[in-house]
């Protein structure tokens, strides 16, 4: 997708709309200010919604509220029921039961189509883009207006130039998407929502990909679109976002809506425990390292990803026993290829790995040699790699294990015995429902993160190499995962982690190692660093360019 | 983008099935009716033709076996996300095999000849499915492809040696010589006579009971065994299986070698048990109804053989519908097969929404 590129677009130019920003609200043109009495009306207002999956109640009596104008977020854990909201409200889903009203009228939302109809737009998570298109194809798709392209091109072309005009969001229509960076992408997104008349603009996880300042410039847009009258719904469990950028905030847990609140008027802290019922550290507690012996090294590693483009580039690190190294960096410069390589899922192309010391042998670069020298690798994406979403619990458990011995006698695998391992992990790791024969997929992220992590750790290994362990956690389970760590680093063991969250990094982490472009850009302790620091050396601005 | 549809197993295993049968024949009645047949006169036909009778019966259980083998070939494969077309071309290579041996070795006891009849010819499969999985494995050339093009190869290459090679001097029947009496397998009506039962003479043969047993190794390998787990973690999940240190291609090759070996059981059946001999296409595309069978039997060796029974009752009752009734030609029995198929595999979720949607409403009602 050519995230490593994009790091390359930061603050290409300082938009327009941030000058006029900057220069007060007032100065946005007055036929797009909202009046005095729609503006007590809500645009959207959702009565009692429910959705249920099977015996699982995703939305109980949901009510939700949100004005018109405003930025509302909506908070809450995995599998809190947020996305089976929005779905609902997008089309994908049909409420069991319950109501909808789009300012004020009663509707009926059967597909995305009749929620694009009702002027509701969707930026994804995942972007829905096809990278080798053109921004105006792109922004095209589906709304192609008749049987020949040219019409609806010069149409297109017209409104993407107006929304530049009205709202600063610049993006050259003739670019390839895949040459875009993420952010950029994002934008691209946003505008098909916008020339599709959406007046209601909701955003999922949004942040997720982007650069800190990347990230700084996506609220700038969202308060313009604020400004001129739009409607936006943000989706996120980053509570400093919310914190920053919202006007009203609504808080679901199991299902529910727990908790409204107006912004100005709660914390971050408040938060956390509306969203988890309970009190919540956010802090990790953690002593000093004792740093023992090298246990993990990597030499002048490179790797090539699976189109044979050189994604690490001569990277040379220790991690040592008893700490934790963390490796931060945008998603997409080339710290999954790392990973994957020091697990041996991907070949390294030159340079070597050595576990205790011994360099790994071409011939026992694999993932289960690897696991005989007891490294064991949390993925990055347990959805792709670490489970197999389709079998049930129990034979998830054992994956990367199905040849122990414990599980069975000579080529027969013993269900029961199994089943009785994951239930005793379950216990210890308080795996929420305790069936191992529950289907992997009907587990929370949190928990499907806790079997892959109880799967990994009880195997006793030396060097614990773990991708994103948080992402798609909830909370309560966060700081479960968090504490699992500590306590695998204080047993002695080597600990690598490469995480996006730079706040997971510096709570975690004992070194932190920055990635950019598939090189380190520098090496930092977290208490001699700041996201501001650390964000410089993840655009690339080495010590010795700047 | 669509919900995923869930409902209850027995649901899933049982009602929908039905459902999707039930609607098949409905259809298959509204054909009948068209071409001024009366429906439920062909039902009963159809029934008593493939049950009524010990002797129909014996047709519908010796079809039944042909397709438990040839639907447990494409199940296995299946499991490992593969998709073996090629099992028509494998059971004739297969057959290929078992008349090597029932023809050259003869001489040897029953107790041999028969085991390596049927040895061999499972291995002959194998490797007629060996090069496609090669292909597939490290080239990735795609198995439905390659699988398809090596049945007009087998067939080719059957023709060429049953007209040129093995055919008797003399004789104008592009077919092997009959095999030496060691190698036949025997019939289930002696086995039956050795208990004191009397039944009549059908090519029903210990195949049956063969096949029977190999449902339940199948089972067991693909449920119970860390090759199966690992066949079935490269067919959900190739990632998670590369993850898991399993090598897809090292599993996708001995899957279709079991996926070919498995087709091959017709040859024992249809050959060894029956024919005796091989005939230019004897398998007579049985192994093509493997994959309706096994997309209605859900892959899994219990709905295979139920699958297995109802299709050997569309052909025995088919056959015999077709004789009492000149209007219902072979190839009305083909339309109702087609039907069955259509609606049992391909459209096999056109119910589950309505149906869950339903049990909801009930489960509601209930509350």
């Amino acid at each position: 997708m050519g995230e490593g590129e994009g790091i390359l677009h930061i603050c290409p130019h300082v938009p327009s709309y941030v000058l006029r920003l900057r220069g007060g609200k007032t100065s946005t043109q007055a036929a797009g200010a909202p009046l005095m009495n729609e503006q007590s009306r809500p645009a959207i207002e959702l009565t009692g919604i429910n959705k249920a999956f099977g015996a699982v109640k995703a939305n109980k009596n949901v009510h939700l509220r949100v004005e018109r104008g405003s930025i509302h977020g909506i908070v809450g854990e995995n599998g809190a029921g947020k996305s089976t909201l929005m779905s609902i409200l997008y089309g994908f889903y049909e409420a069991d039961s319950g109501e909808i009203k789009v300012n004020d009228q009663s509707v009926r939302i059967r597909s995305s189509r009749e929620a694009i109809s009702h002027g509701i737009g969707m930026v994804h998570q995942h972007f829905m883009l096809v990278d080798t298109m053109s921004v105006l194809d792109n922004v095209m798709l589906g709304a192609e207006g008749g049987a020949f392209l040219s019409s609806g091109a010069v149409q297109t072309r017209a409104h993407l130039a107006q929304l530049a005009r009205d709202y600063g969001l610049d993006v050259d229509p003739q670019a390839k998407v895949g040459d875009l960076s993420v952010g950029l992408q994002q934008r691209v997104e946003i505008l098909k929502a916008l020339v599709r008349g959406a007046e209601i603009l909701i955003l999922d996880e949004p942040t997720a990909v982007l650069t800190p300042s990347e990230a700084t410039q996506l609220f700038d847009m969202l308060r313009v679109l604020k400004s001129q009258g739009k409607t936006v719904i943000l989706i996120t469990h980053k509570l400093r976002e919310i914190m920053d950028v919202t006007d009203q905030v609504s808080v679901m847990r199991r299902g529910e809506m727990v908790a409204h609140f107006a912004t100005h008027e709660t914390s971050t802290a408040a938060l956390a425990d509306a969203m988890v019922g309970r009190k919540v550290l956010l802090k990790v507690d953690k002593g000093e390292s004792q740093p023992g012996p090298v246990l993990l090294e990597a030499i002048d590693l490179v790797v090539k990803d699976d189109f044979g483009v050189v994604r690490v580039h001569g990277v040379s690190f220790r991690v040592h026993a008893g700490e934790i190294v963390g490796i931060a960096g945008v998603a997409g410069n080339g710290q999954s290829e790392l990973l994957e390589a020091l697990a041996g899922i991907r070949p390294i192309a030159s340079g070597s790995i050595l576990i205790n010391g011994i360099e790994v042998p071409p011939e026992q670069h694999n993932p289960s040699a690897m696991r005989a020298h007891h490294v064991v690798h949390v993925p990055e994406d347990r959805h792709k790699m670490g489970l197999v979403m389709a079998f049930e619990a129990y034979e998830s458990a054992i994956l990367g294990f199905q040849h122990d011995a414990t599980f069975g006698a000579g080529a027969l695998l013993e269900p029961q015995k199994m089943m009785a391992d994951l239930a005793a992990k379950m216990d210890i790791y308080d795996i929420r429902p305790p069936d191992p024969r529950l289907k992997t997929a009907n587990f929370s992220g949190g928990n499907q993160q806790k079997i892959v992590l109880a799967r990994e750790i009880e195997h006793n290994p030396n060097v614990l190499l773990v991708g994103q362990p948080t992402r798609g956690v909830d909370i309560g389970a966060i700081e479960f995962i968090h504490k699992k760590l500590i306590a695998m680093r204080d047993a002695g063991k080597a600990i690598l982690l490469v995480s996006v969250e730079l706040d997971e990094i510096t709570a975690l982490s004992d070194r932190i190692i920055v990635m950019c472009g598939g090189q380190i850009t520098g090496e930092r302790r977290p208490e001699h660093t700041n996201p501001q620091d650390l964000g410089m050396l993840m655009a690339g601005v080495t010590e010795v360019a700047a | 983008m669509s919900a995923p549809v869930n409902l209850p197993k027995w649901a899933d295993i049982v009602a929908i099935p039905l459902l999707n049968i039930t609607l098949a024949f409905i259809i298959s009645g509204l054909v009948v009716l068209a071409i001024g047949e009366d429906p439920i006169d062909a039902t009963r036909l159809m029934i008593t033709g493939s049950l009524g009778s010990i002797n129909g019966l014996g047709y519908t259980l010796y079809y039944a076996t042909s397709f438990i083998f040839a639907g447990l070939a494409v199940a296995v494969a299946f499991k490992a996300g593969l998709f073996n077309i090629g099992g028509d071309g494998q059971a004739y290579i297969g057959g290929l095999g078992a008349a090597l041996i029932g023809l050259n070795f003869g001489f040897l006891p029953a107790i041999v000849v028969i085991p390596l009849a049927i040895v061999v010819s499972l291995a002959f499969g194998a490797l007629w499915a060996l090069i496609p999985a090669y292909l597939q494995a490290k080239r990735g050339s795609h198995i439905v492809i390659t699988t398809i093009m090596f049945n007009a190869l087998a067939s080719a290459l059957m023709s060429y040696l049953l007209v040129n090679v093995l055919r008797k001097t003399g004789s104008m029947d592009p077919s092997t010589q009959i095999f030496a009496k060691s190698s036949f397998l025997p019939k289930l009506k002696d086995l039956l006579a050795l208990f004191g039962i009397h039944a009549p003479e059908t090519p029903l043969n210990l195949s049956l009971i063969l096949a029977l047993v190999t449902a339940y190794l199948v089972w067991l390998l693909i449920w119970r065994t860390r090759l199966g787990y690992e066949i079935r973690t490269v067919g959900a999940n190739p990632h998670a299986a590369k993850y898991g240190g399993m090598s897809p291609a090292r599993i996708t090759i001995i899957t279709m070698l079991i996926s070919g070996a498995l087709s091959a059981g017709l040859a024992s059946n249809m050959l060894l048990g029956d024919a005796h001999r091989v005939q230019l296409d004897y398998t007579a595309g049985f192994g093509f109804v493997g994959i309706a069978v096994a997309l209605m039997g859900r892959a899994h060796p219990v709905g295979i053989i139920l699958a297995s029974v109802l299709f050997g009752m569309l052909y025995q009752g088919g056959a015999e519908l077709a004789f009492d009734k000149p209007k219902i030609t072979r190839d009305m029995i083909m339309v109702i097969q087609g039907l069955v198929v259509l609606f049992g595999g391909a459209l096999e979720g056109l119910f589950r929404k309505p149906l869950a949607d339903l049990l909801a409403r009930f489960s509601k009602g209930a509350r």
